[in-house]
């Protein structure tokens, strides 16, 4: 266990929202000590950001069954580099991760190969088909923090009730994709111009809607504490209000690039801008970064996808959906907070905070006792993206050749840096 | 001059003097095909590659017949029954073929977007002879020949383009391109068979036939497809008929001497009236699919004229 010392360091305290220059020390992986103004010893921050850790959902790695699209330990270093010391990973997997068995192998496997926090969710039907909820409760004991079919959607309200009301009973978190699937079966695109142009098969922004309306209605017959993986409409954006309004157990979340991209970023059939949801008009971007400044979508994430060139190399319609984001995901982030949208508290109480506390996860914060996961990034520093030194396996990222701003100098996970910038694997 | 980019992928990336030099040209193969005159060898030479990767006879037989005219050495693939059903994807199949240095690429994919994909990977000229719900730039063209030689002008028209809007490319590169040479373009279709973005792409959407054709110059009918008639996208093909079908009543409301295109092949009795389509003094779809083949032979002469020089250019013998 490591203990340390970090000073001249601008403090990024999601909690109370301030940003202050000061110190931090930590004892045996926890923060023990904070405080403000100038400190000598330790390691000299020279000033950069010191925050907590992100804390990612709905990460996906190629294990088990597609390991050649990213391993646990590919995903680790790239999180690492991100400045992402907590991956809650998805069951999406080749072979779901619906059985204790599997997730034990996850959970193996990561602890193997990754220098930052693995939290692995399960599925919350059997081969995520929808019909036989899994063992939701063994699942918790071995250490899932959450359940959620992936992007498929439960089209059996009564399995899905019956889930909920199960996961209910043991107080677990159940993570939906929103989307009335009938509607958005077959849709690469958001309906309107852009979509009628390029003569892609589209979705309206109803579906979204319809989707969530679906499951908060459940919700409120159940009292399942229930999370939406991604909320990307405007559409969308009032029953979500009115359901935490109405003191339901909900939170939803958001990826950065429904946050920073809209719909004409497409272009001329620019697979790597594929994504599920399909990315949106620039009237929905705006309203969702609204909704994340005024608190009512609560995470963002990286909706980290994984895809090889084979299956990115095809016609739009036939080409894989989803795009790697660890790496980009703070960076793209500061955008945001370079626009003037978002304070970098407010940030990452979205990025750390809000996660680490709705799945039930130590960490998202820089108050003493927590562990000693930070990101030290550089809000400012100016470059050109290349995919090429992704350090993830899969290079499928939409910002490609896109400028940057703000970049991560080191991660520490327990108080040890598991990523300098510049220096190969220090973990 | 000829055309600024090296393939012919769609009427958006036209400037209305490209659209011009190609009917001007289209113009003049026509008549020599009429005089029965030689139409020249500017394929010479060159081999076309006919790549279908979805059922078509008429688009194939125009590309064939235009690329022989010239003296091109053609060749038909028939794509669904090679390599794609043995797993080969497109890019692929595109660069197999491309290692067999192909002069003209003629390529109709079912999916939007896909023959730009291919475009980017292959040294030939690449035309778009349909992508998907996204274009087909030669049949615009086509029509838009039609129009001019009919109506003697190809601007200030009111042209109404009826039906199936939603999934028809023909529509999409009909509105790009008569409206880059600014005419007043209208939409006519149920709002089941119209794109959803359709209103902000500077028409006018009618849903009602006669409404929409209110003095109109140019009726352009759409082909309903079979599999959109069975209660999909409407109740009936009886009702189709009677609401959007365009017979001599509903025609009554354009021009006197509106005339009457469809890109073919047509559904008699669905979405147009034999009658109508019949009628020498309104229907030009027979000429239609005549000047097809000559804007084939001006679009593919002036690639093959920009595939020349850029090969000269480069010291590469032609």
């Amino acid at each position: 266990m490591t203990n340390a010392l970090l000073t001249n360091a601008r403090l990024i305290d999601p909690e109370a929202g301030t940003e202050t220059l000061g110190w931090l020390r930590i004892e045996a992986g926890r923060i023990a000590e904070t405080g403000t103004g100038a400190r000598h010893g330790g390691r000299d921050c020279r000033g950069l950001c010191l925050a907590p850790g992100i804390v990612d959902i709905g990460v996906k790695v190629g294990e088990p069954g597609e390991r050649h699209k990213e391993s646990f330990r590919t995903a680790a270093l790239a999180a690492a580099a991100g400045g992402v010391t907590t991956m809650v990973t998805r069951p999406d997997t080749a072979t779901p991760i619906d059985s204790p068995e599997t997730l034990e192998f996850v959970l193996r496997r990561g602890r193997d190969a990754a220098p930052v926090h693995i939290r692995p969710m399960a599925a919350l039907t059997k081969a995520r088909e929808g019909r036989e909820m899994t063992e939701i409760g063994f699942l918790m004991d071995a250490g899932a923090v959450a359940f959620s079919d992936g992007d498929r959607v439960c089209r059996d309200t009564k399995v899905l009730s019956r889930c909920m009301a199960y996961a209910r009973g043991l107080g677990a978190l159940v993570m939906a994709h929103v989307q009335e699937p009938v509607l958005s079966a077959g849709a690469a695109t958001t309906s309107g111009k852009f979509a009628a142009l390029k003569g892609l098969p589209s979705v309206s922004p109803i579906a979204e809607r319809m989707g969530l309306e679906r499951d908060l209605a459940l919700v409120a017959m159940t009292g399942v504490r229930y999370h939406a993986d991604q909320v990307t409409t405007a559409e969308a954006l009032p029953a979500l209000a009115r359901a935490k309004a109405e003191g339901l157990d909900v939170t939803a979340g958001i990826s950065i690039h429904h946050l920073t991209l809209n719909e004409f970023d497409v272009g001329d059939y620019r697979t790597f801008f594929k994504l599920k949801p399909p990315l949106r008009s620039e009237d929905d971007r705006v309203a969702c970064v609204e909704a994340l400044a005024s608190g009512l979508i609560d995470i963002i994430c990286s909706m980290h996808t994984p895809q090889d060139e084979e299956e990115k190399r095809r016609p739009f319609e036939e080409a894989a959906s989803g795009a790697v984001g660890l790496e980009t995901l703070l960076p793209a982030s500061l955008r945001l907070y370079h626009s003037g949208d978002m304070t970098l508290p407010g940030l990452f109480r979205a990025l750390s905070r809000n996660p680490a506390r709705r799945f039930g996860l130590p960490g998202g914060t820089l108050s003493e006792g927590a562990p000693a996961d930070f990101v030290l990034f550089d809000p400012d520093a100016p470059y050109v993206l290349d995919r090429a030194t992704l350090r993830s396996k899969s290079k499928n990222t939409p910002f490609d050749q896109a400028r940057m701003q703000g970049r991560v100098e080191a991660t520490f996970v327990a108080g040890a840096p598991v990523y300098e910038r510049g220096v190969e694997c220090p973990a | 001059m000829g055309l600024r980019a090296r393939h012919l992928l769609g009427i958006e990336t036209l400037a209305p003097d490209e659209i011009l030099t190609l009917l001007d040209l289209a113009d003049t193969y026509a008549d020599k095909a009429r005089r029965r005159a030689p139409a020249g060898d500017a394929l010479a030479g060159l081999t076309q590659i006919n790549m279908f990767f979805e059922a078509s006879t008429r688009t194939q037989a125009s590309f064939e017949l235009a690329g022989k005219r010239l003296g091109a050495q053609v060749m038909n693939m028939a794509m669904s029954a090679s390599s794609l059903k043995k797993g080969e994807t497109l890019i692929d199949t595109a660069l197999t073929l491309n290692a067999m240095r192909p002069d003209l690429l003629v390529v109709r994919h079912p999916h939007s977007g896909a023959v730009n994909l291919l475009a980017d990977k292959v040294d030939s000229a690449v035309l778009n002879a349909g992508d998907g719900r996204h274009e087909h730039p030669t049949q615009a063209l086509l029509d838009a020949l039609t129009i001019r030689r009919k109506k003697g002008r190809l601007h200030r028209l009111t042209i109404a383009i009826c039906g199936d809007i939603a999934h028809s490319r023909v529509a999409r590169s009909n509105i790009l391109l008569l409206g880059k040479m600014e005419n007043r373009v209208r939409l006519i279709g149920p709002p089941t068979l119209m794109p959803s973005g359709a209103k902000d792409w500077g028409v006018e959407v009618y849903q009602d036939m006669t409404e929409g054709l209110a003095d109109a110059d140019v009726v352009m009918m759409l082909r309903l497809q079979k599999e959109r008639m069975d209660g999909a996208f409407i109740p009936s093909e009886r009702e189709y008929f009677h609401r959007y079908g365009l017979d001599a009543q509903k025609l009554s409301a354009a021009k006197p001497d509106a005339i009457v295109m469809h890109p073919g092949p047509m559904n008699r009795g669905v979405e147009i009236d034999g009658v109508i389509a019949d009628d020498i003094n309104r229907s030009v779809i027979q000429e239609q699919v005549e000047m097809g083949v000559a804007v084939r032979m001006a679009a593919m002469d002036l690639l093959a004229r920009g595939l020349r020089e850029a090969r000269a250019a480069k010291g590469v013998m032609a």
